[in-house]
């Protein structure tokens, strides 16, 4: 991340697809193509938002990018590294080292603090505890909430659990931030106060991949790519 | 994720459910309960056998008077019939070629002086087979010579529980005790043999030749002539054990005349029959623990199985999360597996303080014999530990083949 600040023009692809394609229920009469033929380059540092109607395909991109499912055909390096060439047990890792997921529900574990709930994945990765929760108290610190650590889930506004979630994809430093509908649940204010928080974490270096049907967040965003029919397109900006 | 890691996890997901977790692990409680008494039982069985056969030798017959068949409660013959002679034994020696070693005992008790020390304890009168047939092995001394049996020599030999009480740190040989108001010579002392099979002090004894016991310490009882009050056997070969006892009870009958369909007269006591009844009362006992340890281990390994199963479902969005920020199939796998088996080794150890506390009262309050050791404990462990490993398997596999996608669309 010191790369970017340092030298911006040179950015490398953290994100990299072509001619990726994604058929379910292939050589069947259930078949559904969700994906075709998307080309996307993101570069590090980069705020990028993929638009889309229900259906178009935008949450199989999303699965794609995050490591969670493989492509039919296509080529799709994260970070460098060539997915369809990995087992689950490698895809893990990958998602482990390269990807921190937001959700539209936050997902964070009911009965944990939010202190554990964010140092959950590092336990993944092996990190001592003792600098488990070190570095989980500077995120919650960072995303504003060093006063809840103690808190679950239930006792948080829907604001505060998303920060938490941020904070928790976040605490593995990986390049790529995904952000599926995260202001879905929210009420427009603490969206505007999420979207914010996205922004800062961008001027930190981070690359953030934000997935919304909603064309006011989308505005907030470098660049806007509009899925249609499983085809993936780059708007231009007004 | 490291395995302590794993263990937090597991802890932390089974505290939540922590009533369920418990009852689960009620018939892996249950069942390392039952295992930890069966073996028990067995072992002590075991052992109480091996006391019984070192203390006695197990190719013997006693023969003593008074009728009854069998060991345990029945009229075995008492000290005032005398129907026992001495010209039985003979004739058994003479007549029944198998048996190798036949010895006639006189008993009864006595107080013994030495100097200001006395010890009051039961004694035998014997003849030389005795020694062998008894496993007895002098420790000092020359014992009985052939003269000391014929001619009602007082002579003694002493155990090492009389020789300690009576002499202390002093050589006892060629020393002169009281045995009543009689003076005799201690010409040897016998090999410490510890408890016996029956938890009785085996070295609590004083030996002394059979005609000196007759004339000497059992005159004033009006013992009739010759009688004994019992003949051992030492039999060659064990194989013969039963068939040498059915032919001394036909050569006893016919020497005392008894009528067809009339009740015998003496008792044979068989020690190979005493160990084959302990022994299968046991081995029933043990193989019905048995049955009800692996039926509990298996229906609380199923309850383990299905608990787990129900958890997977419920915690499937859990799953999908986990996955999704980096979890492996095999991290979940290991995460399932290691609760299964937190169940089940929570299970054990409490099973194995119930089992051990359950062996004790069945020591207590039946006529079993057990011996709890570490051994057992280890067994138990095991058992618990392989019960959840086994039924967690399936329930953690099936975990660990989600699919993050569909888990985390899961409500």
């Amino acid at each position: 991340m010191s790369a970017a600040s340092t030298a911006p023009v040179a950015a490398r692809a953290v994100i990299e697809t072509q001619a990726l394609d994604k058929v379910y229920a292939q050589g069947t009469e259930a078949e559904v193509v969700a994906l075709r033929g998307v080309d996307l380059r993101i570069l590090q540092g980069e705020f990028v938002a993929i638009m889309g109607p229900s259906g178009s395909g935008k949450s199989t991109l999303m699965n794609l990018l995050g490591c969670l499912d493989t492509p039919s055909a296509g080529v799709y390096r994260c970070d460098g590294v060539d997915v369809a060439t990995l087992d689950a047990e490698q895809r893990a890792r990958l998602r482990l080292d390269k990807i921190g997921f937001v959700f539209q529900g936050f997902n964070l574990l009911p009965r944990m603090s939010a202190l554990e709930n964010v140092s959950m994945p590092m336990g993944y990765a092996n990190v001592h505890r003792g600098e488990r929760l070190e570095r989980a108290h500077a995120a919650l610190a960072a995303v504003g909430l060093g006063n809840r650590e103690g808190h679950k889930p239930s006792e948080m506004s829907g604001g505060q659990q998303q920060r938490v979630a941020i904070a928790r994809a976040l605490i593995n430093r990986p390049p790529i931030l995904l952000a599926d509908e995260p202001t879905g649940a929210l009420d427009s204010k603490t969206g505007e106060e999420i979207l914010a928080l996205f922004k800062s974490l961008q001027r930190d270096g981070h690359t953030v991949v934000l997935i919304t049907h909603d064309p006011d967040v989308a505005h907030h965003c470098d660049r806007i790519f509009v899925m249609r029919d499983g085809q993936l397109s780059e708007e231009a900006r007004a | 994720m490291n395995p302590m890691e794993v263990l937090r996890t597991a802890v932390y997901a089974l505290r939540g459910n922590w009533m369920r977790s418990a009852l689960t692990s009620l018939g892996v409680i249950i069942g390392i309960a039952a295992v930890i008494v069966m073996v028990s039982v067995g072992q002590g069985t075991q052992a109480e056998i091996d006391k019984l056969v070192s203390g006695l030798g197990s190719n013997r017959l006693d023969i003593s008077p008074g009728s009854g068949r069998g060991f345990g409660g029945i009229r075995i013959g008492g000290a005032n019939t005398f129907t026992l002679k001495q010209d039985d034994a003979d004739a058994i020696r003479a007549e029944i070629p198998e048996v190798q070693y036949v010895a006639s005992t006189l008993r009864g008790s006595s107080q013994y002086v030495y100097a200001e020390n006395n010890w009051s304890g039961s004694w035998q009168g014997v003849q030389p087979d005795w020694f062998e047939i008894n496993g007895w092995q002098l420790a000092s001394g020359d014992g009985f010579d052939a003269r000391a049996y014929t001619g009602a020599a007082k002579s003694v030999i002493l155990g090492e529980t009389v020789r300690r009480e009576l002499f202390g740190d002093e050589d006892p040989l060629g020393q002169t005790i009281r045995i009543g108001r009689v003076p005799f010579t201690v010409v040897g002392t016998l090999k410490p043999k510890g408890q016996g099979g029956f938890g009785q002090d085996q070295d609590d004894i004083v030996v002394v030749p059979l005609e000196t016991a007759r004339r000497r310490m059992l005159g004033a009882m009006g013992l009739p002539p010759g009688a004994v009050m019992q003949i051992a056997l030492g039999v060659a070969n064990a194989k013969d054990l039963d068939y040498v006892q059915g032919e001394v009870e036909a050569l006893l009958r016919q020497r005392h005349k008894l009528q067809p369909g009339a009740e015998d007269d003496f008792n044979v006591r068989n020690i190979a029959e005493i160990i084959a009844t302990r022994t299968a009362t046991t081995n029933l006992m043990s193989k019905l623990l048995g049955a009800v340890a692996t039926i509990c281990l298996v229906i609380g390994g199923i309850g383990i199985m299905n608990i787990m199963l129900v958890s997977v479902t419920e915690r499937i969005r859990e799953i999908g999360l986990r996955m999704a920020v980096g979890a492996g199939p095999r991290d979940v796998r290991r995460q399932f597996l290691a609760e299964a088996m937190l169940i089940s080794m929570i299970g054990g150890v409490i099973g194995i303080a119930i089992g051990i506390v359950g062996a004790l009262l069945v020591g207590k309050f039946s006529d079993l014999p057990v011996a709890v050791n570490a051994n057992v404990v280890g067994l138990a462990a095991t058992f618990s530990i392989a019960t959840g490993l086994f039924f967690g398997y399936y329930p953690a596999r099936k975990a660990s083949l989600l699919d993050p996608i569909e888990a985390l669309r899961q409500q």
